[in-house]
């Protein structure tokens, strides 16, 4: 394939769940589904795709997640298997006081990776919400569990903590 | 543009003016990661998160490059009851931890 016929693509997502490609040097369009993206041997020729999803949907969805459950990690891999030191020992923690979380795992979706740290305007991964609301990394997880602030705060949302011996 | 654990100190010590600072690089050769602890009259009366958002924000620049942060942020009235109990940490010259090579990369927190 020659330079001159290489077209750039624009491709944005279709409610629909398929993507409308446009060519911006030939203005033409057509609409496939999403995963077939990178494989269709499109008329156009793809040479360069550039996926958007619009920070919007990507904040909608964010807001829906946090509020998923009372605790919601997002972190690096699952609780089963967390794929970074700091991931692990949030989820540790959460698991020696019994409380029950769902978690995202940043790694398998780019969108939400750096979505998550503008939501929280918090610059790294792991994140830790309880009801909705961003309580910090692993730090400050950490530091809560050794001061004993963690179980008052489980209370505070209705989850008694296996730590707490009164 | 490398992150230098100077241009982080220095940032640190002009804003915070802290009364003890240690940053330590546990990169383990493969990039930028550092601990950090600080005592500063500014975090007084601040939760952990506020202190931690504070320093995020002034190593904002740096935060692109840094791979991974760990942060001790206390007050002064902290720091010396910690003191108290640990004469040790306010040795400001501590030996860096050999490096172990098979833990690399293995800690990256963005």
């Amino acid at each position: 394939m020659s330079v001159m016929q290489r077209s750039l693509l624009l491709s944005t997502r279709l409610a629909s769940g398929r993507s409308l490609i446009r060519s911006l040097s030939t203005g033409l369009t057509r609409t496939i589904p999403m995963n077939n993206l990178l494989k269709t041997d499109l008329l156009l020729r793809p040479v360069l795709i550039t996926k958007f999803s619009s920070a919007v949907d990507v904040k909608q969805r964010i807001e829906q997640m946090v509020k998923s459950k009372d605790i919601v990690v997002f972190m690096k891999g699952n609780a089963q298997q967390p794929m970074c030191g700091f991931s692990k020992a949030v989820v540790d923690i959460l698991n020696m006081h019994g409380a029950k979380f769902e978690s995202y795992n940043v790694l398998a979706d780019e969108d939400l990776r750096s979505g998550i740290k503008e939501y929280s305007n918090w610059p790294t991964i792991p994140q830790v919400f309880f009801k909705g609301e961003f309580i910090g990394g692993c730090d400050i997880l950490l530091e809560m569990h050794r001061s004993g602030e963690l179980v008052d705060e489980l209370k505070k949302i209705g989850i008694k903590s296996k730590l707490d011996e009164e | 543009m490398p992150v230098l654990q100077s241009q982080v100190e220095n940032k640190l010590r002009e804003r915070l003016d802290p009364i003890f600072l240690k940053v330590e690089d546990f990169s383990d050769g493969c990039g930028f990661k550092y601990n950090i602890f600080i005592v500063s009259k500014q975090f007084e009366g601040q939760s952990l998160l506020q202190r931690q958002r504070l320093v995020n924000e002034i190593l904002k620049e740096e935060m692109n490059d840094i791979h991974a942060l760990t942060q001790k942020c206390v007050t002064p009235e902290q720091w010396e009851k910690m003191v108290a109990e640990n004469p040790d940490l306010a040795k400001q010259d501590q030996v860096q931890k050999p490096s172990d090579s098979t833990k690399k990369c293995e800690f990256h927190q963005h």
